[in-house]
């Protein structure tokens, strides 16, 4: 009962907190500090719900318990992270955004094709894609290269779509613009559109970072070598330690909002011109 | 209008190198066969071939069809083979989800418009959430409620939600915000109180940011209910046969069950874009 009293304490007086902060003037520091309270406020209610309800470990394990089999089983996770984050994602993630990309910039001198390419490619990025997981995997195999290659299919679409519809982007009075210059195609594509077009290139890097690496985790569980996080996730819930499982999903969490980061703050040095990135 | 015939060309192309690939793809077990009996083949026989696998690489697209009517018209709905009985089942998951994602997105939304403390504590951590892949995490949602006792319908739909509520938030904060100063202005002159602007202009002037996002919601719950429904064992639905037959080596069974799911999730789609613009023409909102 104590557990549960002291949660509910704890969270009004860090909402209370919250609220106090809020009011202050907006700052850096300030926009870090309030989602991190908020978030261990809910790691704290958390602990306290399984400790004071006696949820068993095996249902739900506290953070406690996943924080020490993080620390215990360190090698197992890196090992599980190379194989799926980096050799399946990552790479699927490359191949398929480069293979987009150039798809998208080889229809782009066809208006013909780009009227057809956009409607149909908006319905397969809406499609259950990860259905061909199984597919691919009996195609490439159960090493890391099926699930690049479910990552390469699952990206490529909305990367086109966003691609197509950024080189677009750039309006009529520019492109006259560059025409009065006499700039060829090439000149016009490099310095005028492929910039105007970036915005939405790094809006299609960003979704394709998440779907990277649900592509590449859940490519694991149709069969995959005694590595990797899909892998790892799927056995361990066969052997109710939850606790593994739970410790895989932060790596996948880190990783996820590493990669998500990562790319965000390519996008602001890249497209530091743009309105939403100036304020 | 003018882009059907641009759409039709890059269909057709589709079909065209989804032929040429299987005929690629399934020659090797044809010209295996061929050897084995001693046989040698012309090119026409292999292509033939390549057509009428069994258990091809890359069923052809006639075969697909062949099995989607056989599983859908030729038999009876109750059958556990009837790919109708399966796609319910995953609807019926589907509906469920992204009914809860999107009451659950709206809530928030609401929230995060009034609640300065709310927008900057829980905004960050809605992004934050989407880079966790849930997807891997499914299995484990599956098996723990199972263990408590909830199973059916409702572990899907909760993967289905937590996929779905997503774009329901980020829509709705941006369509609540969308109304500007001068409407948010003349509300105050009117004396108007909280809730009447959230009635009478927040919450309509929001209403093609919601559809848009309800969009992305309905096509991402499907994903959650066929990925929910791959660790229970198989048992019943469109992520079910996808397993079953990947288990058993049964191309043509993915790739039918495959083609259903992008069809309900296409009609999905096409359902809610009819609502939108059936109700923004009502309200006047139609461009």
């Amino acid at each position: 009962m104590i557990w549960i009293i002291g949660a509910l304490v704890f969270w009004l007086a860090a909402w209370w907190l919250n609220v106090q902060l809020s009011k202050r003037p907006k700052s850096r520091g300030l926009s870090l500090l309030v989602p991190a309270i908020f978030g261990i406020t809910l790691l704290v209610i958390w602990e306290a719900a399984v400790r004071g309800f006696e949820i068993s470990p095996v249902l739900l394990p506290p953070p406690s318990a996943i924080a020490v089999r993080f620390a215990n089983s360190m090698p197992i996770l890196w090992v599980d992270f190379l194989q799926t984050i980096v050799k399946g994602g990552l790479s699927g993630f490359v191949i398929g955004c480069g293979a987009a990309f150039l798809t998208a910039i080889a229809v782009d001198r066809s208006p013909f094709l780009q009227r057809g390419l956009l409607p149909v490619g908006n319905f397969v990025a809406a499609l259950p894609i990860v259905g061909m997981a199984p597919i691919l995997v009996m195609w490439f195999g159960f090493d890391w290269q099926s699930k690049a290659a479910v990552v390469v299919v699952m990206v490529f679409f909305p990367m086109l779509v966003n691609t197509v519809q950024g080189l677009q982007a750039a309006d009529h009075m520019q492109r006259d613009l560059m025409q009065t210059y006499a700039a060829s195609y090439f000149q016009s594509l490099i310095k005028l559109r492929l910039p105007a077009a970036m915005p939405f290139i790094f809006n299609g890097l960003k979704i394709s970072t998440t779907l990277a690496m649900i592509g590449a985790i859940v490519a694991e569980f149709f069969g995959s070598p005694t590595v990797g996080m899909g892998f790892r996730i799927s056995t361990e819930v066969g052997r109710l330690s939850l606790d593994m499982v739970w410790a895989e999903i932060t790596v996948a969490a880190l990783a996820g909002s590493a990669f998500y980061g990562g790319v965000a703050l390519l996008e602001k040095a890249v497209t530091f011109w743009h309105p939403s990135q100036r304020s | 209008m003018r882009s059907i015939i641009p759409i039709l060309t890059v269909v057709g192309a589709i079909f065209v190198v989804w032929y040429a690939a299987a005929v690629a793809l399934n020659s090797a077990w044809a010209y295996d066969k061929a050897k084995r009996t001693g046989q040698t083949l012309t090119f026409s026989q292999v292509v033939a071939d390549t057509m009428e696998q069994d258990k091809p690489l890359l069923p052809a697209p006639h075969q697909v069809a062949k099995e989607i009517w056989k599983t859908t018209v030729m038999k009876k709905i109750t059958s556990k083979r009837s790919l109708i009985w399966h796609g319910w089942i995953t609807l019926s998951a589907t509906m469920l989800g992204f009914a809860m994602g999107t009451a659950l997105g709206i809530l928030l939304a609401v929230g995060i418009v009034h609640s300065r403390a709310m927008d900057m504590s829980v905004m960050p951590w809605v992004i934050t959430s989407q880079t966790i892949p849930i997807l891997a995490v499914a299995p484990m949602i599956i098996v723990v409620l199972n263990a408590v006792g909830v199973s059916g319908l409702l572990p899907k739909a909760v993967i289905s939600m937590y996929l779905s509520f997503f774009p329901v938030v980020v829509g709705m904060v941006k369509g609540l915000r969308s109304p500007d100063h001068m409407q948010l202005d003349l509300m105050r002159t009117w004396n108007a109180s909280k809730s009447t602007v959230f009635w009478k202009l927040r919450l309509p002037s929001s209403m093609p940011y919601l559809f848009t996002s309800l969009k992305v919601a309905v096509a991402a719950s499907l994903v959650g209910a066929i990925v929910g429904e791959m660790p229970t064992g198989a048992v019943a639905g469109l992520g079910a046969r996808l397993l079953a037959g990947s288990y058993y080596g049964q191309t043509i069974q993915i790739w039918s069950a495959l083609i259903c799911a992008a069809a309900l999730a296409a009609s999905l789609v096409m359902i809610i874009s009819l609502i939108q613009r059936i109700t923004l023409k009502r309200m006047g909102m139609a461009s």
